[in-house]
């Protein structure tokens, strides 16, 4: 279990994260996803006690990280894969880990099988992995005390489809037991496959949270017409709730009969008529995403 | 939820091991000072450091023998030519104890696996310390050998004149500048920072010192280099010369240590 409530970390004037509130619960993949930049790594850094937050709580299970006794044990952690000295090599991190939280060695080859590296590659210096490689290490260092809760920044980064299949297959397992875990993705496609629950932030602020399920199938119909202006306003006359997306076309809060039905009584010729089916969050995220990305190039 | 029946073919139960964990005891002291005495030497520049701390002892002691005049060669003689460059290669140990967790960005790991920063700063200070007494026992064995070969050679030298008062001034000075090490690279945090500034700010102290008329006086009790100077010597300090070697490590040690603390313990662990 990972609970943020109202957490917020300032820096100055800017605010990276603000007012965060969400749950990851036990048993259950939850994906923290947002453009870079998006506050992300920082609230992640917060839970795990590195960065103290300006207002707010952030506890797994049930507490501060830092009063969690041998934190290790409870709390896989994968902050940044490549945060690692250069000249060790792949076992000796493990061990090291391991020694910290009196694990028994046996465990780390244990580990290094399940990530798939080979014994050749773990006695190699982790400055010549490849990013995926650094990532599998990065995946078996948090797993190596089998924590009933992991924190995974960007786990998927760097790795290709199949070790993504891979990924998705250790973390259900994970969470078939009733693990708590929680990973951070920007990238949409990446995450949807993986999370039960997805938490959805921008520029510090969470813009939406639900199960995966739930925020893809979205709710309602996407309708376009040639006269879009008259479409609206009779949905509307009909006491339904019309927005404009931002890819053009009309996101109407009601099934796509209802939406045909009300453009065939007015005469109206449709273009396009659909189940949003998910657009709705990738519209909001590439929205989020467009927008950070303008700001960073004005900046 | 009962932990009994969990099948030991299956991990546990992650609900019973959340239970567990949290009236698990605390990671003690003594297995972080394992792990930092580990990860000195499982980098290929920590064994580097050390390989070129026990090639210059043993060169120094070689050369001073071949080349130093002979009513020179006595134990205190040797002991003297180790020390030197043992001193400057342990504070770049203490350094790197540090500041590596910077550099190579592995605090984000440590830090994690021990929340408790203090208690990961004192176990590189009690590893470094270690460090520093088998570093000066070693350097003892060496300059033991050279002063045994001497003899051998002549029977006029070789002479046993290292008492208990040299010992220990030499385990005090050997470990002030590793302390002095830690204390920089905690400060400064980054490698190259702290190595410079521990290596220039004493030559600039003493540029200073030797310029300025009006600073000769106080000199003892602001450099720490003045200050240690008696300790090289073969007669016992005064009590005024141990209250300027200990104004001089507070200044030089024992401040920036605190300072470096006290930052650490709000400071945030980031990546880039």
């Amino acid at each position: 279990m990972i609970e943020c409530r109202n957490l917020t970390k300032r820096y100055g004037e800017h605010v990276a994260v603000d007012d965060v509130t969400f749950t990851a619960a036990p048993g259950r993949v939850t994906g923290f996803l947002g453009p870079n930049g998006a506050g992300k790594s920082t609230t992640m850094r917060m839970l795990c006690g590195l960065t103290r937050p300006t207002a707010g709580t952030a506890h797994v299970l049930g507490r501060p990280y830092h009063d969690i006794p041998n934190p290790g044990r409870s709390v896989g952690v994968l902050l940044d894969a490549s945060a690692q000295h250069s000249g060790r090599s792949g076992r000796e991190v493990l061990t090291l880990s391991a020694m910290v939280m009196g694990l028994d060695r046996s465990r780390v080859d244990e580990m290094l099988a399940l990530v798939g590296l080979t014994p050749k590659e773990a006695k190699r210096r982790v400055g010549g992995y490849s990013l995926g490689m650094r990532q599998r290490l990065g995946i078996a260092n948090a797993l190596l005390s089998d924590p009933p809760v992991l924190i995974l920044d960007e786990p998927a980064n760097g790795l290709d489809p199949a070790g993504i299949r891979w990924m998705r297959g250790l973390l259900s397992e994970f969470t078939h037991r009733g693990g708590t875990a929680l990973l951070s993705s920007h990238l949409l496609r990446e995450v949807e496959v993986i999370a039960d629950d997805l938490v959805v932030i921008g520029r510090g602020k969470i813009v939406a949270q639900g199960s995966t399920q739930e925020l893809l199938a979205g709710s309602g119909t996407v309708a376009r017409a040639l006269d879009e202006p008259a479409l609206a306003a009779a949905l509307e006359r009909a006491g339904l709730n019309v927005t404009t997306t931002s890819a053009g076309g009309l996101a109407v809060e009601a099934d796509p009969v209802q939406v045909g039905r009300i453009a065939a009584e007015q005469q109206l010729v449709l273009t396009e008529l659909r189940p949003a089916g998910g657009g709705g969050l990738e519209d909001m995220f590439l929205q989020l995403t467009a927008e950070d990305s303008r700001e960073g190039a004005a900046a | 939820m009962s932990v009994t029946e969990t099948d030991s073919t299956t991990p546990p139960a992650v609900e019973a091991a959340t239970t567990d964990a949290l009236d698990r005891p605390k990671v003690p002291l003594t297995r972080l000072v394992r792990v930092e005495l580990r990860k000195m030497v499982d980098t290929r520049a920590g064994i580097w450091l050390f390989a070129a701390m026990a090639v210059i002892t043993a060169a120094a002691v070689v050369l001073y023998l071949l080349f130093a005049p002979e009513e020179a060669h006595t134990f205190w003689g040797f002991v003297g030519v180790t020390v030197t460059p043992q001193g400057f290669l342990l504070p770049v140990l203490g350094i790197l104890l540090i500041t590596s967790e910077w550099g190579q960005r592995t605090g984000l790991g440590t830090f994690t696996l021990e929340p408790r920063r203090g208690l990961v700063v004192l176990a590189k200070i009690i590893a470094a310390v270690l460090i520093g007494l088998a570093a000066v026992a070693i350097l003892m064995g060496v300059a033991a050998a050279g002063n045994a070969l001497a003899g051998a050679m002549d029977p006029a030298a070789g002479a046993w004149d290292v008492g208990g008062r040299e010992v220990g001034n030499v385990v005090l000075l050997q470990l002030l500048a590793i302390l002095q090490g830690l204390a920089f690279g905690l400060l400064l945090l980054n490698s190259a920072a702290a190595i410079v500034l521990y290596f220039v700010l004493p030559i600039a102290f003493n540029i200073l010192f030797t310029l300025i008329e009006q600073l000769r006086d106080i000199a003892p009790w602001l450099d720490l280099a003045t200050a240690q100077q008696p300790l090289f010597m073969d007669q016992s300090m005064t009590g005024e010369q141990w209250a300027q070697l200990a104004t001089t490590t507070g200044l030089w040690v024992a401040l920036p240590m605190l300072l470096g603390l006290l930052r650490l313990q709000r400071a945030e662990i980031k990546t880039a």
